[in-house]
């Protein structure tokens, strides 16, 4: 214990309170309570209604949950594909190739989203590769953005991983590819699982490619809430906001309860 | 985010095998998805048409008002933010690891679940809260009847700046945290038997001990600062342009290719140069 006197502690909870209400609490519970103002010309909303999240699924925004869940997933899961299998092949290169590669492999978290966007736009307008203006662009800027992402995951889950299951493993004669899916990739899972999931929040909440990229009729999440602000309707977008928030923390909290319990703890 | 790569990269490797070439596919598809589109934003930004290296309109855009603009806006802003989310992350991970309270576990990891949600949801917030018919505004001008409303910081580079300091604080606040946690509490309670001052053990076994997780989250900070796209463009206000908020506006609403890829190439020279730093503060972090 740091500081012994009472008040001193009141004191320095009271500013922790303070700081946690009006960076983190505030803005959470004013998106909510705004999703579900009536109207709101005082300090607090003349009444409460559940009118914007019905306007919102009757609307377009069914079609915006679906686009980011698509995309979110497919993205997600070929990053996961790739970021394991580059994690893994990447233990087989000598020393100085492995930091160089690895290091490769990371330079797309650094990059900005909205030059990653328009990277895309510059290489894949002009056949033989053209992909704008189709779905298929969406999702490839996400996997770029994404890639780094579950590639460090899976990197510092095998950095973790005792070697020793797999020596073993290989005495008793197991072939690398029986060794890989019996042996590697199960002690591998909880972090493959987290890393699945954080890429998957990354990608319902993008935006800075997404709006470069989009073709009409594949609207994501966040997009749609922020063509609903810029038209002035603060109200519908708050709605759609607390439905991405809520979809995002479920789909998490409903893979780590899957983690949890696939490694008995 | 990449704060756990550190460890990976220097992992031994667990035996030696033929099979080098299984890295050609997930590298060839990285190459083909980002390294090419990357070159040709470079390409795109010095050569013309016809494909003749052609610096004038690459001058042109670098002396141009609202580059330089945009280039003054995005370094103070996230110079700011990094510096405010340095500050509360201090003092929140100093309150929460050396003068806990009942639930201050839950409340750290609610904090953290803020890395997974979009950016833009706190300046959407902050639209009701300080915005000009804002609660903060409605409230003021009931309580004094103020004609106008009071408070009008949102719409400027502070707005900006909160939101990030709200956003960026829990990247400064996991490294912190994790530190702390390795700091003898003995020690502390040591010098404090001894009569050792609150301030002054913070100063001296503290602040020692958190100064590489600051310099890693501060280098991370201004990374995510210097990159930020959602929290500008809800903020939506005419002075507030950054490189990122201009590259969008050059490309897709003036459809003026070149000049967004060279604000592109500054830009992402930029994180770059930010993302290096990164790297080797969380090097030296973990060795």
């Amino acid at each position: 214990m740091l500081v012994w006197s009472r008040s001193g502690r009141l004191v320095l909870w009271l500013l922790f309170a303070l700081l946690f209400g009006v960076l983190f609490l505030a803005p959470l519970a004013v998106i909510l309570l705004s999703s579900l103002a009536d109207q709101w010309n005082g300090v607090l909303p003349n009444g409460l209604t559940t009118e914007h999240y019905t306007d919102v699924v009757k609307g377009q925004a069914w079609n915006a949950v679906k686009a980011s869940l698509i995309t979110g997933f497919l993205a997600s899961a070929l990053a996961l594909v790739s970021g394991t299998w580059a994690a893994l092949s990447l233990r087989l290169q000598g020393h100085a190739l492995r930091r160089l590669l690895g290091l490769l492999f990371f330079i797309p978290s650094a990059v900005p989203s909205v030059s990653v966007g328009l990277g895309l736009l510059v290489a894949f307008s002009h056949p033989p590769l053209l992909l704008n203006g189709t779905v298929a662009i969406v999702m490839i800027a996400h996997f770029v953005l994404i890639s780094a992402f579950t590639f460090g995951n899976v990197s510092a889950g095998l950095a973790r991983l005792s070697p020793d299951f797999e020596q073993v493993a290989s005495s008793l004669g197991a072939r690398p590819a029986y060794r890989l899916w019996h042996v590697t990739l199960p002690l591998l899972a909880p972090y493959l699982v987290a890393a699945f999931g954080l890429s998957f929040a990354l990608s319902m909440g993008e935006l800075g490619a997404t709006v470069m990229v989009y073709p009409p009729g594949w609207v994501t999440l966040p997009v749609s809430i922020f063509s609903l602000t810029d038209r002035g309707d603060i109200f519908a977008g708050a709605a759609l906001t607390m439905i991405l928030v809520v979809a995002t923390l479920a789909l998490l909290l409903g893979l780590e309860r899957i983690t949890a319990r696939a490694t008995g703890s | 985010m990449p704060v756990s790569e550190a460890v990976a990269l220097r992992a031994p490797a667990v035996r030696r095998e033929p099979g080098k070439l299984w890295i050609v596919p997930p590298a060839a598809l990285l190459a083909l998805l980002f390294f090419y589109p990357l070159a040709l934003i470079a390409r795109q930004a010095f050569l013309d048409d016809s494909g003749i290296a052609n610096f004038a309109e690459v001058i042109r855009v670098l002396h141009s008002r609202f580059f330089l603009n945009a280039l003054i806006n995005t370094v103070s802003i996230s110079v700011a933010a990094t510096a405010g989310c340095l500050v509360v992350g201090l003092v929140l991970a100093l309150i929460l690891a050396f003068v806990p309270f009942p639930g201050s576990g839950f409340i750290a990891r609610l904090i953290d679940t803020f890395i997974a949600l979009p950016t833009f949801l706190v300046t959407l917030a902050f639209t009701f809260l300080y915005g000009s018919a804002g609660m903060l505004n409605a409230g003021l001008m009931e309580t004094f009847s103020l004609p106008l409303p009071p408070v009008d910081f949102l719409y400027s580079a502070w707005g900006v700046i909160l939101a990030e300091v709200t956003v960026y604080t829990p990247f400064i606040l996991r490294p912190l945290l994790a530190a702390f946690s390795l700091v003898d509490h003995g020690q502390i309670e040591a010098a404090s038997v001894l009569g050792a001052r609150p301030f002054r053990i913070v100063r001296q076994i503290i602040l020692p001990a958190a100064v590489p997780a600051l310099i890693a989250g501060g280098s991370l900070c201004l990374l995510l600062t210097v990159n930020e796209f959602g929290i500008v463009l809800f903020i939506g206000a005419k002075g507030v342009i950054t490189l990122p908020l201009l590259i969008y506006g050059k490309a897709i609403q003036e459809s003026a290719y070149q000049v967004a890829c060279i604000i592109a190439v500054v830009n992402i020279a930029l994180s770059l140069g930010l993302f290096g730093l990164y790297r080797f503060a969380a090097g030296r972090l973990g060795a």
